[in-house]
């Protein structure tokens, strides 16, 4: 049987042509609006309160609308673009170092290894100076030079410094920000929060999306919620690795439930593993713990030169050590975006010279930063990471030279949308790391906090008017047929979940899943280990379904079922990426086939073949509809950083 | 190490609830305690007993999810450390630990070690904001701010909302979450002009949502992971008075 079937291909019909420079103004002003009076007759569903949720709902709201959010945590300020370290980029160009909107694009575009849309591309390079101006003005305690200016730090995959950060919380900094902006929003009454509920289902009527079924985490009550209009921002879907640097609670359900009810899946191979994170340390790991990328302006990354030296870090003369990055990439460095150094590092402990446990570890090393700049810059720049890590490790890593390792961070993939940001699904509208639109097959460092704020502050808020101008739409009751059978496949599916009553726990399913996806749809992929993979990955849900334990009711806090509903949707997932990663036969970004590589090892892409979006519609085989991708200002080139 | 943790357990709000006893054996002095409460739990749900609810999430210190009353002590024993970011090697191998969730009148329990802290967003909802719509921002640049005092904000801003404070209180005062904001957004130029309207209507959230008075105990700031000084509710205390003198 065929894994995948072709279908029809598909097309982004919303975003203008022309001048790429205007194509933001033109959809604008081609949008329709709706009048101030008549926005608080509209009623939008926000999933998820990070970056991009939480800006969009404060957006919304202060536009007029009525707005109801939802988070699974127990306050809207905990999504996880808070624990995002390093910074945010914009083409302010207040370094005078030539950047400018059409640089940002353009590294933007040849970061995600020309897959990604030059007109969203473009649009968000424009937007990313005005995100810098609301967030200072919101009070974001963002660095700053003596002169009172703000500072900026490079990042990888770029030659300019167009980053701007606040120590190593930047994300936290950002997302406290929008919360404010909700919770004065929440205070006046435009937004209605429901912190501890999770979104188990979309509801379509008249194949608009109307709203979703939800359960009360702490009740356990399952609830239906209807609007004129529905956002999914609910984040990436990087835990079906199990370990990840996302948060424990990071989950592709709010999107899955929406693939399934026909919003089609974009690119899910894409998957950024983020070369700079602490080593695994034991079988008790739950979750990986990044190191900013940021700490790759002044660290040094190496390895010994010879196999297996098991000296200490101090005891290997200059002399013996490999400088790898700045070996193989003269020209960028240490800063080479980050699929490159992640499998760089792999490399290096392939040939058995990898640092520490395992030998599944590389260093990163400080020491000349310290003797250049002393310890009190270093620690002023990154004072708290370097806590970070010794808390997590208990060494000094001002003293011995940091151990790192790639891990998953993000994925790039995620509901296919147009340039207005709207899924297949009428009415329904993805933002942030949720949707597929921006980084192609690789995301920049400081592009996902640009990328989140770009589309909750001034995208959608602009976007979604244009469908809401046809609304309101009919009022619905709990009663009708579509709303009371997606309450009832809500309930069944917990009903079933409670009722296997196996031997084995819901996490231990989730790591085995995730070793799997490690193994096979990690850093390295092959057509041989894809086919075993979706062979492993159906075996093992069918396992699940037959022995899994979930223990409790229903009907109270219980957090193995939600856990087991998550995963039971990261199976299914599973079975997706491999198969992307399966059919997409060259490499891209993070997406590396070893069938397909340039002498020398570094990733070889095939744009005759395969320089288009592959969306997915969900069926028991999915079926790709591939979206041509036309470069008119970007010239697909080979991607170099030597 | 094998060691004894002490865990309060409670079904339900309405619940008395009590100090459950579980031994957990071979754990590895890198595991963090929440990584040795997973373990448990794994244990207690093959059992067939009811595994222990706890809230966290991002386990790097960061979103401000998780807490626990360690040994009495919020988020135990390591000074400036979140309970994800604490790790077993901390204990010795034999101890008996106990767990509880975080007492506070203004936190009611929602089962085992989960509280609501919904309180805290009342307050921030209160005043915990610069009046900023969205679109309606100056440049960047028009308003330099001395390094200083950006710094002095950023510090103040770092607060996760942990609860820790509120807990660590013999009042249940949550004074130096409230103090926090009023710093931050008090230290920038751009919060000037809401800035004795914010402490007025943030107190009166807190004290309307049930938390204690400040005595100046300092409690707060000891256990306090992001090290948030005492010095603040002084700050907030000054611009307090002076907002009573201008209402």
């Amino acid at each position: 049987m065929n894994l995948w079937n072709e279908g029809d291909p598909i097309a982004d019909a919303a975003a203008p042509d022309g001048p790429i420079e205007t194509r933001w103004e033109r959809r604008k002003f081609a949008a329709k609006l709706v009048n101030p009076a008549n926005r608080r007759k509209l009623t939008v569903i926000v999933i998820g309160t990070g970056l991009a949720g939480g800006s969009a709902a404060a957006t919304l709201a202060e536009a007029g609308y009525r707005v109801r959010s939802y988070c699974y945590q127990d306050s809207p300020r905990r999504a996880h673009s808070i624990a995002a370290q390093g910074g945010i980029n914009a083409a302010k160009n207040y370094r005078n170092d030539g950047d400018s909107i059409h640089r940002l694009f353009y590294d933007t575009v040849k970061g995600g290894d020309f897959r990604a849309r030059e007109s969203n591309v473009y649009r968000l390079a424009q937007v990313s100076v005005n995100i810098i101006d609301q967030c200072v003005a919101q009070g974001v305690p963002f660095a700053r030079e003596y002169g009172g200016l703000l500072d900026n730090r490079s990042f990888g995959g770029t030659q300019v410094s167009r980053t701007f950060y606040a120590r190593g919380q930047t994300g936290q900094q950002l997302l406290l920000g929008a919360y404010q902006a909700m919770e004065r929003q929440i205070g006046l009454g435009n937004i209605e929060m429901f912190a501890r509920h999770e979104m188990l289902e979309l509801i379509i009527v008249d194949g608009r999306a109307r709203g979703v079924v939800v359960r009360d985490l702490v009740t356990g009550e399952i609830s239906t919620d209807f609007a004129d209009a529905v956002v999914l921002a609910s984040g990436g879907y990087g835990n079906v690795f199990f370990l990840s640097t996302n948060a424990k609670g990071c989950n592709v359900t709010a999107s899955w439930r929406a693939h399934r009810k026909g919003a089609l899946f974009a690119n899910p191979c894409y998957t950024q593993i983020h070369p700079t994170c602490i080593p695994e340390s034991g079988t008790h790991q739950s979750k990986l713990t990044l190191m900013s990328e940021s700490l790759r302006n002044d660290g040094r990354v190496w390895v010994p030169l010879a196999r297996g030296d098991s000296r200490k870090p101090g005891d290997i003369p200059e002399a013996e050590r490999d400088y790898y990055l700045e070996r193989i990439y003269p020209s960028f460095g240490n800063l080479v975006p980050r699929d490159i150094a992640s499998r760089a590092a792999k490399n290096v402990c392939d040939e058995g010279r990898g640092v520490g446990p395992g030998g599944l570890g590389v260093y990163l090393d400080f020491a000349d930063a310290i003797a250049r700049l002393g310890r009190h810059a270093v620690e002023e720049k990154y004072g708290n990471l370097f806590e970070m890590y010794q808390r997590i490790t208990g060494e000094d890593p001002y003293r011995v030279p940091m151990r790192i390792y790639p891990a998953v961070h993000y994925t790039m993939g995620g509901l296919w949308v147009d340039y207005d940001l709207q899924s297949t699904i009428p009415g329904l509208f993805v933002v942030g790391e949720a949707n597929f639109s921006d980084h192609g097959a690789n995301r920049l460092g400081a592009s996902a906090l640009m990328q989140g704020l770009a589309d909750g502050y001034f995208v959608l808020p602009n976007t979604i008017s244009n469908y809401l101008a046809s609304g309101p739409f009919e009022k619905l009751s709990p009663d009708h047929a579509d709303v009371v059978a997606a309450r009832a496949g809500v309930e069944d599916r917990l009903a079933k979940l409670l009722a296997v009553d196996g031997d084995r726990t819901v996490d231990s399913f989730h790591r085995e899943l995730g070793h799997i996806m490690w193994e096979y749809c990690g850093m390295e992929r092959t057509e041989e280990g894809l086919t075993k993979a979706v062979g492993l990955i159906r075996g093992l849900r069918d396992e699940f379904w037959a022995r899994v334990k979930v223990p409790g009711t229903g009907e109270q806090l219980n957090q193995n079922l939600e856990k087991a509903g998550r995963v039971a949707d990261f199976f299914e997932l599973a079975e997706l990426m491999c198969i992307d990663a399966l059919h997409r036969a060259e490499s891209a970004g993070g997406h590396f086939r070893a069938e397909s590589q340039t002498p020398d090892g570094e990733a070889l892409r095939h744009d005759d073949e395969f320089s288009y979006v592959a969306a997915w519609s969900y069926g028991d085989v999915p079926t790709l509809h591939k979206e041509q991708l036309d470069f008119e200002y970007v010239h697909p080139s080979t991607r170099s950083y030597k | 190490m094998d060691i004894q943790v002490r865990v309060w357990r409670q079904q339900g709000p309405s619940d008395k609830g009590k100090m459950v006893g579980y031994d957990v054996k071979d754990i590895s002095p890198d595991a963090s305690f929440l990584e040795m409460l997973d373990v448990l739990n794994e244990k207690l749900i093959l059992d067939g007993d009811d595994p222990i609810a706890f809230d966290h999430d991002c386990r790097e210190g960061i979103c401000g999810m998780c807490g626990m009353m360690i040994n009495g002590v919020a988020h135990g024993p390591e000074r400036a450390t979140t309970t994800c970011q604490l790790h077993m090697r901390h204990f010795n191998d034999g101890d008996v630990i106990d767990v509880e969730p975080w007492r506070a009148a203004a936190f009611p329990v929602i089962k085992d070690l989960v509280v609501n802290r919904g309180a805290f967003d009342t307050i921030i909802q209160a005043g915990g904001y610069i009046t900023a719509p969205t679109g309606a921002a100056p440049e960047a640049h028009s308003t330099p701010i001395p390094k200083a005092d950006a710094d002095a904000a950023f510090e103040a801003a770092t607060c996760i909302g942990c609860g820790a404070c509120v807990a660590a209180c013999p009042n249940g005062s949550a004074m130096l979450f409230t103090a926090a904001k009023v710093a931050h957004l008090g230290l920038m130029p751009q919060g000037q002009p809401e800035r004795h309207t914010r402490v007025l209507d943030m107190i009166e959230a807190q004290d309307e949502a049930g938390f204690g008075g400040c005595t100046n105990a300092g409690e707060c700031t000891t256990v306090c992971p992001k090290g948030i000084p005492l010095t603040l509710i002084g700050r907030l205390n000054t611009d307090y008075r002076k907002a009573v003198g201008k209402r």
